[in-house]
C-alpha cells in the first residue's frame, strides 16, 4: 500500500507504524468523564468493513502522524490528512 | 453410516458404489431452538455437542457461504496447550484432550498427529520466561520439557544455530502438541451434527436480527427469516458485522493474517516449530509442503488477502532460521479474516440480548481452540452458564480490569 503523504508525497506503507480507529484521538477527560467512557475509548471499536478512519505514525520518516481513509475490504486509500489538523478542527488543543 | 477400515476394503470390492453424501442439504425451517451461525470450525462443533453432549435438539448452522470456506480451511492446523495464564491453560488443555479422543468421537479420520511443537529460545531472558510457562503447562497436567541446544541440534541438525542476532539456544517442547487435517475437522464435525438432526444451511448469511424487548426472535437471513429461542454467533472475523445488526460494538478488530505452503519436499521437519524472535513458524504437510506463517499484516482488514511486504518479511524469518530452504519455491499464499481482541484471548459469553451469545476473539489461534470452544459454547447455550474451563472469557473483563493478555501488549490488537 502507498500512502500519499500530504507533505512528503506518496510513501511506501512500510515505513508507517499503524495504530487503529481515528477516534482514538477524541480521548475522554480522565478525570471527569468516568470509567466507562475510557472503556468505551479503550476497548470498543466500530471495526467497519468498508471505508476506515485510522491513524498511521511515519516512525521512518518525518514522525507525523496521519489520519488515513482506507477501505478495509479493497485496501484502496481515498483520503491522507495530517492529525494534527484533523485533532484541531475537532476543538481539541493538542 | 460408520466409517471404518472395513468399510472401505469393502466399498472397494463393490466399485466404491455405497458411499452416500456426508450431510443432507435442508431448507430452512421456519423456526428453531437454537440457531448457530457461522458454519466454521467453531460453530460447528457447536451444534455437534448441543446435540452429542448436551441432549439438545431443533438446532440449526447457518453459514452465509460454504462450511469450512473460513479460517477453518485457511489456518495452518497447529494444536497445542503451551499457555501462560490461568484465565487461558485449563482451556487449551481441554481442547487438546478432546483431539486426543476426537476421531473415534466423531468417526472420522482428521489426521490428529501429536508430532511435537517446540519455541525456540535465544536468550536467558526467554529461557527464564518460557520455563515459567513450561511450569505453567505442567501444573494444569499439558505436559512441558526444557530442550537444551544439544537436544534441538539432534532434532534439527540443519537449523542456523549460529546466527549473528539469534543464536538457538535450547526450546520449550510439548509433544502432545502437533497438526490437524483442518478441513476434515470442519466435515467431520458436519457429518456429526446432520447425522444427530442438525439442519447445516448453507448460502444463508444472516442480515439482520429481530429484537423484541430486549430479547432475540430470530435472524433476517438471505433465504427469509427464520426464528430462533437462542442464537449463537461464531463468525470468527466478521463478528464485528454480525454484531453490529444488535447494535453492539466489540472490543475486536478484523485483521487479515497470510500463511504459506511450499512444493512439496522430502521430510525435513517432523514437528512443529515456531521462531518467534524471527516471526516465522513452520511445520510439514504429509504432502510434503513446508506450512509455514508469521505476523499479521497489521492494519485493519477485511479482505482475504495480504500484501507483499509480509511474504517478504515471513520469508527472511525462514531463512534467517532455515538457510537450507534458500531455493525451496513458494506455492501458494492465501489470507484470513481474524477476530483480533483487545488482549488476545477470546470472548464466550452472554450479550446484553436474552438469548443472544457470542463466541468470538480468537485472534490467530483459535483452531486448537476448536473442540473445547464448541463444547463450552454447546454448554453456555443449553445451561445459560459458562463452563468451568471458560469462565475467564467475559466480555466484561476489559472494564473490570481482568484482562488475559499472554503477550501484555495492551489494547492493541495488531501486536497481540
Ligand atoms: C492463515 C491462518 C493461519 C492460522 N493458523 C492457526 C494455527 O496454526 N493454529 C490455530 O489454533 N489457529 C490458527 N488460525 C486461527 C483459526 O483458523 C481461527 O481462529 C478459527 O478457525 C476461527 O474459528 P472458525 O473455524 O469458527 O472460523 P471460520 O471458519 O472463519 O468460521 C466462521 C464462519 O462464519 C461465516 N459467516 C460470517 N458472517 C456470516 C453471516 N453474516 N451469516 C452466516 N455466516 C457467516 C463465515 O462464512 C465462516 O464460514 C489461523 C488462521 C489463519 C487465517
Amino acid at each position: 500500500m502507498i500512502i500519499n503523504h500530504p507533505i512528503l508525497g506518496p510513501r511506501d506503507a512500510q515505513e508507517f507504524v499503524y495504530l487503529g480507529d481515528a477516534a482514538l484521538i477524541d480521548r475522554p477527560d480522565g478525570m471527569t468523564d468516568g470509567i466507562e467512557a475510557f472503556h468505551t475509548y479503550a476497548y470498543l471499536r466500530d471495526n467497519p468493513a468498508g471505508d476506515h478512519r485510522e491513524l498511521w505514525y511515519h516512525e521512518q520518516g518525518d514522525r507525523s502522524w496521519l489520519v488515513v481513509t482506507r477501505n478495509t475490504v479493497t485496501h484502496e486509500i481515498t483520503k491522507v490528512e495530517l492529525a494534527r489538523d484533523v485533532a484541531r478542527a475537532m476543538g481539541r488543543s493538542t | 453410516m460408520r466409517y471404518s477400515g472395513f468399510r472401505v476394503i469393502a466399498e472397494a470390492l463393490t466399485g466404491h458404489r455405497g458411499w452416500k453424501p456426508m450431510w443432507r442439504d435442508p431448507a430452512p425451517q421456519p423456526d428453531y431452538d437454537y440457531i448457530i451461525i457461522g458454519g466454521g470450525g467453531h460453530g460447528l462443533a457447536t451444534a455437534y455437542y448441543l446435540a452429542k453432549e448436551f441432549g439438545q435438539a431443533r438446532i440449526a448452522v447457518l453459514e452465509k457461504g460454504w462450511l469450512g470456506g473460513g479460517n477453518v480451511g485457511r489456518n495452518t492446523t497447529i494444536i497445542r496447550s503451551n499457555y501462560l495464564l490461568d484465565g487461558n491453560e485449563p482451556f487449551y488443555e481441554f481442547s487438546l484432550k478432546l483431539w486426543e479422543g476426537l476421531e473415534q468421537d466423531f468417526n472420522y479420520n482428521a489426521m490428529v498427529s501429536q508430532r511435537g511443537i517446540i519455541n525456540l529460545i535465544h536468550t536467558d531472558a526467554q529461557r527464564d520466561a518460557f520455563t515459567r510457562r513450561g511450569n505453567g503447562m505442567i501444573l494444569h497436567g499439558a505436559g512441558a520439557e526444557m530442550l537444551d541446544r544439544e537436544q534441538v541440534r539432534a532434532l534439527y541438525p540443519w537449523l542456523n544455530f549460529d546466527n549473528a542476532r539469534f543464536p538457538i539456544k535450547g526450546a520449550l517442547m510439548q509433544r502432545r502438541g502437533g497438526t490437524v487435517r483442518h478441513d476434515a475437522v470442519a466435515w467431520g464435525y458436519a457429518r456429526g451434527a446432520d447425522s444427530r438432526g442438525v439442519d447445516l444451511i448453507q448460502n444463508c448469511e444472516v442480515t439482520g436480527m429481530r429484537i423484541e424487548n430486549g430479547r432475540i426472535r430470530g435472524v433476517e437471513t438471505t433465504r427469509g427469516f427464520i426464528g430462533a429461542k437462542k442464537v449463537g454467533v461464531a463468525v470468527a472475523g466478521s463478528s464485528g458485522r454480525v454484531l453490529a445488526h444488535a447494535g453492539m460494538r466489540l472490543p475486536i478488530e478484523s485483521h487479515v493474517l497470510q500463511a504459506f505452503v511450499s512444493e512439496g519436499l522430502k521430510p525435513l521437519i517432523d514437528g512443529v516449530m515456531t521462531f518467534g524472535a524471527g516471526h516465522f513458524y513452520v511445520s510439514q504437510s504429509d504432502k510434503g509442503g513446508l506450512v509455514f506463517g508469521g505476523d499479521i499484516d497489521g492494519y485493519n482488514s477485511y479482505a482475504q488477502r495480504g500484501n507483499l511486504p509480509v511474504i517478504e518479511d515471513v520469508a527472511e524469518g525462514g531463512m534467517a532460521l532455515m538457510p537450507a530452504i534458500g531455493r525451496v519455491r513458494l506455492l501458494r499464499t492465501w489470507g484470513g479474516i481474524m477476530d483480533m481482541s483487545m488482549d488476545g484471548s477470546p470472548i464466550i459469553d452472554r450479550t446484553p440480548v436474552d438469548g443472544l451469545y457470542f463466541n468470538g476473539g480468537w485472534c490467530y489461534g483459535g483452531f486448537k481452540a476448536t473442540p473445547a470452544s464448541g463444547w463450552s459454547f454447546a454448554h453456555l447455550l443449553a445451561r445459560d452458564e459458562p463452563h468451568p474451563t471458560a469462565r475467564a472469557f467475559r466480555f466484561d473483563r476489559f472494564l473490570k480490569g481482568r484482562m488475559i493478555d499472554e503477550k501484555g501488549q495492551g489494547a492493541q490488537p495488531n501486536l497481540h
